[in-house]
């Protein structure tokens, strides 16, 4: 516990799961999530196109090897999973996994670092420090997941009509599973449920595993002196939870959309 | 836990992340992996290719190796006949002028021989005559008597 014994425990709680929000009622805006999420992806953009920038066929440097073996495992994940030609895919599922995997990382800084040290400014520059709220990890955000989730449905509808016509695509939804034009109305609703239930449950898990992490790390927190081998064997169950949670999260997108791209 | 405009936001970082990613930082990098991996299967191929290239220039050189044997120790047997036969012809030829050799000497001392007869009998002769005139002296013509001589010379 960071400040002690004028925090009650709900208070604590309460103050590590606040956003920093800015404005009012649909347009408030987290900026943490945001600030920290876009650094996250400026991160990985800057050091993956540093070695794409002097990326040549022969003898790797280190880092270049590095980046080229995420590269690769992203390619053949791809290529073993979707058969069709599509440029966007393989990197959309670069972008996902190393972004994903970068915001799930700051799940595993210390929990009070960085909103402490974000109080410590706040107070410096005159902010009330119990009212300065710093919740780095994007990923617990539920907007940062459904955004995410969102644009993989964009693009999955997107595909669907491009490859199957807006008629295909219908056709989809109400032809099946029971095919008789007595039950397309039926099989629409199924269908709708299905296909809705693909972006809902894409966001919600990789929300539910950072948000359920994030909680747990904090209530070890609360525990006294027995939070130090409990944050540590916590914290490496959750090493495994997090490049876990970045791969499922990339192996369904490149799921979906080559589902997207199948004539049925 | 709100759904606010922290979404909208959230979604245009992704779209911009995505499409950077997509422009910039992809193509190379793949790119540089796969031309990474075409040259190293060339490089493979090209050491498959060396090794039975080697391969076949050994046995090339083994086989050029026993044929150069085979043709050196045909080179050694012509080489051999060739002198046996060369001696042979010289033996030949050197009986062969031997005896001519042999021949034209009985010949010159045959006719040696003939002439040295010939002198002879003519010396003889003389010195019959001669004899002949010391003991008769006087009283002897030389050329009433001559085909007495004659026939006592032709005796001889």
């Amino acid at each position: 516990m960071a400040s002690g014994a004028e925090l009650t425990s709900k208070e604590y709680i309460t103050h590590h799961l606040t956003n920093w929000s800015v404005g009012e009622g649909f347009w408030t805006v987290h900026v943490d999530t945001l600030g920290w999420s876009i650094f996250m992806g400026l991160v990985f953009l800057f050091s993956f196109r540093a070695v794409a920038k002097t990326a040549n066929a022969g003898v790797p440097s280190r880092w270049q090897c590095a980046v080229e073996m995420v590269v690769e495992f992203i390619d053949s994940t791809v290529k073993s999973t979707f058969h069709g030609k599509n440029t966007l895919i393989a990197p959309l599922a670069l972008t996902i996994f190393v972004w994903v995997l970068l915001m799930n990382l700051l799940d595993l800084v210390p929990i009070d670092f960085i909103p402490w040290t974000a109080q410590q400014i706040g107070g410096a520059l005159g902010y009330d420090p119990a009212h300065v709220y710093m919740k780095a990890v994007p990923t617990t955000d539920l907007n940062m997941t459904i955004a995410l989730a969102l644009g993989v449905f964009i693009l999955m509808v997107y595909y669907s009509i491009k490859i199957k016509g807006i008629g295909g695509f219908i056709k989809e939804l109400t032809t099946q599973p029971f095919n008789t034009p007595w039950l397309y109305w039926f099989n629409f609703i199924l269908e709708v449920v299905a296909l809705l239930a693909k972006p809902l449950s894409l966001s919600l898990r990789l929300f539910g595993n950072l948000y359920a992490g994030e909680l747990i790390f904090i209530l070890i927190a609360m525990t006294g002196l027995f939070q130090l081998p409990m944050h540590f064997v916590w914290a490496a169950f959750h090493l495994l939870v997090i490049p876990l949670q970045a791969f499922i999260f990339t192996i369904l997108t490149v799921v979906y959309l080559s589902m997207a791209h199948e004539h049925h | 836990m709100n759904i606010n405009a922290t979404l909208i936001g959230e979604l245009i970082a992704f779209i911009v992340f995505v499409g950077f990613c997509m422009k910039f930082v992809w193509p190379p990098i793949i790119g540089a992996i796969e031309t990474r991996q075409q040259k190293i299967a060339d490089g493979l191929a090209a050491s498959d290719r060396a090794e039975t290239e080697l391969r076949l220039a050994q046995e090339n050189a083994k086989k050029q190796l026993v044929d150069a044997k085979a043709q050196a120790s045909a080179l050694i047997d012509q080489a051999k006949k060739r002198e046996a036969q060369i001696i042979d012809e010289a033996a030949v030829k050197a009986q062969a002028e031997r005896e001519k050799i042999l021949a034209q000497a009985k010949a010159e001392v045959e006719a040696e021989r003939i002439r040295a007869k010939e002198e002879l009998r003519k010396q003889v002769a003389a010195l019959a005559v001669a004899g002949a005139e010391r003991i008769l002296q006087r009283s002897i013509d030389e050329a009433a008597h001559s085909d007495i001589l004659e026939k006592l010379v032709a005796e001889l």
